[in-house]
């Protein structure tokens, strides 16, 4: 919709993206498209084994190459003035943590030539063998004092033990997850300038300042000095959250040749080593209940795996801990550090694998009780937060299961597997629950400024990974200034406009918009105190931080969701199709009815990724992954992906920000690959508990 | 080793000097500086450089500029003509179907060559009788199918499918592949 809206009328309107007409000629500019004046080409040289160190590196063959401008390595790199962070202290050291890290460097003054002088590098090695195994028996996992967010490691309420032990019907289960990708389609790139004592760079990230404050310790600068420019960014999906080693490095080889631009952009490759991933997660859910359903255990034990040189531990069973109404819950988490690059963020950490083991087991435990899995999650629904013992500000679970199962058309289904088909395709459906926090992040500030022509721009250092913030945080604006939302530009995606939180946790639109609707009611004072009510013709501009929220602590804050899948298999091939998919959110006020049906959609169809295609194979031998391209690591194709049918319940929910607004980045991929495994049981009968489900596991 | 060759881009002709190694796709985005068509894989996996070659579409990451001298090529960019932006173009803003907007160029460009191929007659996987004369039509899955080799992470798909039909329906200037 392209029409004026009524002022005062855009937040919730169908509103199609501001910069929609650069994206789709592709003017939108991304980090690597920026044009500055004769860039050089940067092409890492990375480690060929897992573990050990570098003894020698001969570049002789390759700074001989016409048009080669240095070659970077340990040997001459940049002494960084912080090196706690393994992961990006690169260089520092010939010192190798896994195959594929960064060692090195190629500058020329061309993409082929610098390819190609890479290839022309020696590298000799003193190699240890790796231990990258990953499984669940090892005698060396440990504890991590904290999970990511700074969740607890392990809990219990009452005795989930003894519970377990003496119900009526309980289910004990082994679910897997691998190891995924978070595959943005714009690869990881940087141009990086050295000028004197600055530094800019133009980055793909989901938070510029987060670079920022990232970069700028390790080069022993003041934050002022990095400047970092990230106006569109072909995706993340975590990815480009926290700053991963591309960016040092591209760092690091422009101060080697001041003032030049130097460009680095992964290549598919190297996303498979560099850029963070998922962990593989080995969970043993528990679940137990009395003869009438009513859930008497739950418990999640999960073991995943980080890197040697640096510890990410995921939050994987912390949605166990506030899901069901349960007396008694126990979650552990353990790790097993390996030889293997570093894991991260991946579209809901956490509650992506572990609502798939959660879903999965109340499934389960859902026929051994003999009862209907909607009915069955509805009658768990606790009163309170089982964890904090908190109200909820809203949750609209039950809501979302009886309206989804409507719209699906889930009632009158036969609850016996194998009970449907059509041809050789076995037919089923499944049903799974969906949750996600509502997070915010500190440190927001917004400048609003009105000019006497009527306009107004409003300036956040925010980021659009994909998400609408262009648009959004505009329609946020225009209704709390009273004004139509043509009125209004916004400036997002750089570190010269007012410090901002990154795209992550689904927090973006409640900690900018929250700060943005600050700004506009500072203005609104200032116009009315100093201006008697009228916007002076010079223009007046306020300043605003980002307000506590005086609810939070009062009330469990979350999303919630249903997910219901039907299901085709092919009985001889074991092919799996997923015709449709029905979704339906409790996500709050709605901001963009057009852009949030995408990323409800998107994060859908992540899940099914999830469900049927996505496995990252490692080779334990050399700690290398396998599969490490598109044609070989599956991602769902436009012919992979059905019918979506994609809402939401009206919610009105006062307590989490000034909008109403949940975040809704990552709730459609919670859940959605245990509606698929649910509905292939319910196809088959054959219940698979290792993600993907592959044909292999169908027909054997 | 450099060659010498002529590439006309959106209408607009360019002589330039190319190392044999420069694939259209860096020719476009690192020389002549149209960056519309993206570099998503650099391996002919992806689709997000797509673009048509004298009229065909092709992953442009996986064809040498050398090998293409003289051809004629066109991006996204120059769909819009006149700053006009084309039917397709409209359709996907108006359909959302993208969201980061990366493979969006890539997908419009495919998108246009498609319907051109499905005018044409050439039957597809999703063609259910592929020997019949004359176009196979253009059902959602027959979209479904062609399009499978422009990926999206965002998984725009199910609204690129939509964005699609309409532009093929609506869109003047678009060729209707199905059975008009
Ligand atoms: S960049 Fe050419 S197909 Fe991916
Ligand atoms: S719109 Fe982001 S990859 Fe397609």
């Amino acid at each position: 919709m392209t029409a004026t809206q009524a002022p005062g009328k855009a937040v919730g309107a169908p509103i199609s993206r501001v910069e929609g007409g650069l994206k789709v000629r592709g003017a939108a500019t991304y980090a690597y498209e920026h044009r500055l004046h004769e860039p050089v080409y940067l092409y890492p040289l990375q480690s060929t084994i897992a573990n050990g160190r570098v003894t020698k590196i001969d570049a002789s063959r390759a700074e001989a190459e016409p048009g080669v401008v240095v070659v970077l390595t340990h040997e001459n790199a940049p002494k960084l003035a912080s090196t706690d962070d393994k992961e990006l202290a690169i260089l520092q050291s010939g010192d190798i943590g896994f195959r594929g890290q960064f060692i090195g460097a190629v500058i020329a003054d061309t993409f082929e030539t610098a390819r190609y002088a890479a290839s022309l590098v020696e590298i000799e090695y003193d190699e240890n063998e790796p231990d990258a195994d990953f499984r669940a028996d090892r005698d060396d996992l440990y504890t991590p004092e904290q999970l990511n967010a700074g969740f607890e490691t392990d809990t219990s309420v009452g005795d989930a033990d003894g519970a377990f032990d003496s119900a009526a019907h309980k289910l004990a289960a082994t679910y897997t997850t691998p190891r995924e990708h978070n595959n943005p389609m714009e690869p990881h790139a940087t141009i990086a300038v050295w000028d004197e004592d600055e530094l800019t760079l133009y980055e793909s990230t989901q938070g510029v300042f987060w670079t920022q404050k990232t970069l700028a310790p390790l080069f022993g600068l003041d934050a002022g000095k990095v400047h970092v420019i990230s106006p569109h960014v072909g995706g993340g999906f975590g990815s480009k959250g926290l700053p991963h080693a591309n960016v040092v490095l591209a760092a690091m080889g422009a101060m080697l040749v001041p003032e030049r631009p130097v460009k680095f952009a992964l290549t598919r490759h190297m996303m498979f080593t560099v850029a963070g991933y998922r962990t593989p997660t080995i969970q043993r859910v528990r679940l137990a209940a009395d003869e009438n359903g009513k859930l008497s255990a739950v418990s999640n034990d999960v073991v995943e795996q980080t890197s040697k040189i640096k510890e990410f531990a995921e939050q994987t069973a912390t949605s166990a801990r506030m899901m069901y109404d349960s007396p008694n819950i126990k979650t552990t988490h353990r790790l097993a550090a390996l030889d293997v690059s570093v894991p991260s963020w991946l579209r809901a950490p956490g509650e992506a694998p572990g609502i798939f083991a959660l879903e999965c087991a109340m499934d389960e435990l859902a026929i051994e009780c003999g009862l209907d899995p909607v009915e069955f999650r509805i009658m768990n629904e606790p009163e309170n937060d089982p964890e904090s013992g908190l109200p909820f500000s809203s949750r609209g679970l039950v809501e979302c299961l009886r309206e989804g199962a409507e719209r699906f058309g889930w009632n009158g289904r036969h609850p016996t597997p194998r009970s449907e088909r059509d041809g050789r395709w076995l037919v089923g459906s499944g049903v799974a629950s969906s949750v996600y926090p509502v997070y915010s992040m500190g440190g927001n500030a917004a400048t609003v400024r009105a000019n006497s022509d009527g306009k107004y721009e409003v300036e956040i250092g925010a980021a659009d990974i994909g998400t609408g913030t262009w648009t959004v945080l505009g329609q946020i604006a225009a209704d709390e200034l009273g004004v139509p939302f043509e009125d209004v530009e916004m400036k997002i995606g750089d570190t010269t406009l007012p410090n901002a939180s990154g795209a992550g946790g689904s927090s973006g639109i409640t900690s900018w918009g929250s700060t943005v609707v600050e700004a506009v009611r500072s203005l609104r004072e200032k116009i009315e105190a100093d201006h008697g009510g009228n916007i002076p013709e010079e223009g007046v501009e306020a300043t605003a931080k980002m307000p506590k929220n005086p609810h939070s602590g009062d009330f469990a804050m979350y999303a919630f969701g249903a997910h219901f899948v039907e299901a085709r298999v092919d009985e001889d091939t074991g092919e799996v199709r997923v015709p449709r998919m029905t979704s339906v959110f409790a996500a709050g006020n709605i901001m963009n009815a057009k852009t949030a049906r995408s990323q409800f959609m998107g994060g859908m169809v992540m899940g099914l990724s999830a469900a049927l295609h996505e496995e990252s194979v490692l080779d334990t031998r050399f700690g290398h992954v396998v599969n490490h391209d598109l044609a070989e690591y599956h991602i769902p194709t436009n012919a992979d992906v059905g019918e979506m049918d994609v809402s939401w319940i009206e919610e009105d929910d006062p307590y989490v920000n000034p909008m109403g607004s949940k975040g809704i980045g990552e709730i459609g991929i919670v859940g959605s690959a245990a509606a698929v495994a649910n509905a292939v049981y319910h196809a088959t009968g054959v219940r698979v508990r290792e993600l993907p489900i592959t044909p292999d596991k169908l027909i054997s | 080793m450099d060659a010498e060759i002529t590439l006309r881009v959106d209408g607009e002709e360019h002589r330039l000097t190319v190392d044999t190694r420069t694939t259209i796709l860096d020719a476009l985005r690192e020389r002549i500086g149209n960056t519309s068509p993206k570099k998503g894989c650099d391996h002919g996996q992806c689709g997000a450089c797509t673009v048509l070659l004298d009229g065909r579409r092709v992953n442009s990451c996986l064809t040498f500029a050398v090998a293409h001298d003289g051809a004629e090529v066109t991006t996204s960019e120059g769909l819009a003509e006149n700053g006009e932006l084309h039917p397709m173009h409209r359709s996907f803003i108006e359909h959302d179907g993208y969201q980061c907007g990366y493979c969006t160029p890539g997908q419009i460009v495919s998108a246009v060559g498609m319907l051109e191929e499905v005018g044409n007659g050439w039957p597809s996987h999703a063609t259910e009788n592929v020997s019949a004369e004359g176009n196979a039509g253009l059902s959602d899955d027959e979209i479904r199918e062609r399009m499978s080799g422009n990926l999206c992470r965002c998984a725009a798909y199910a609204n690129i499918v939509p964005a699609i039909q309409y532009a093929a329906e609506h869109g003047e200037g678009v060729e209707r592949g199905g059975n008009a």
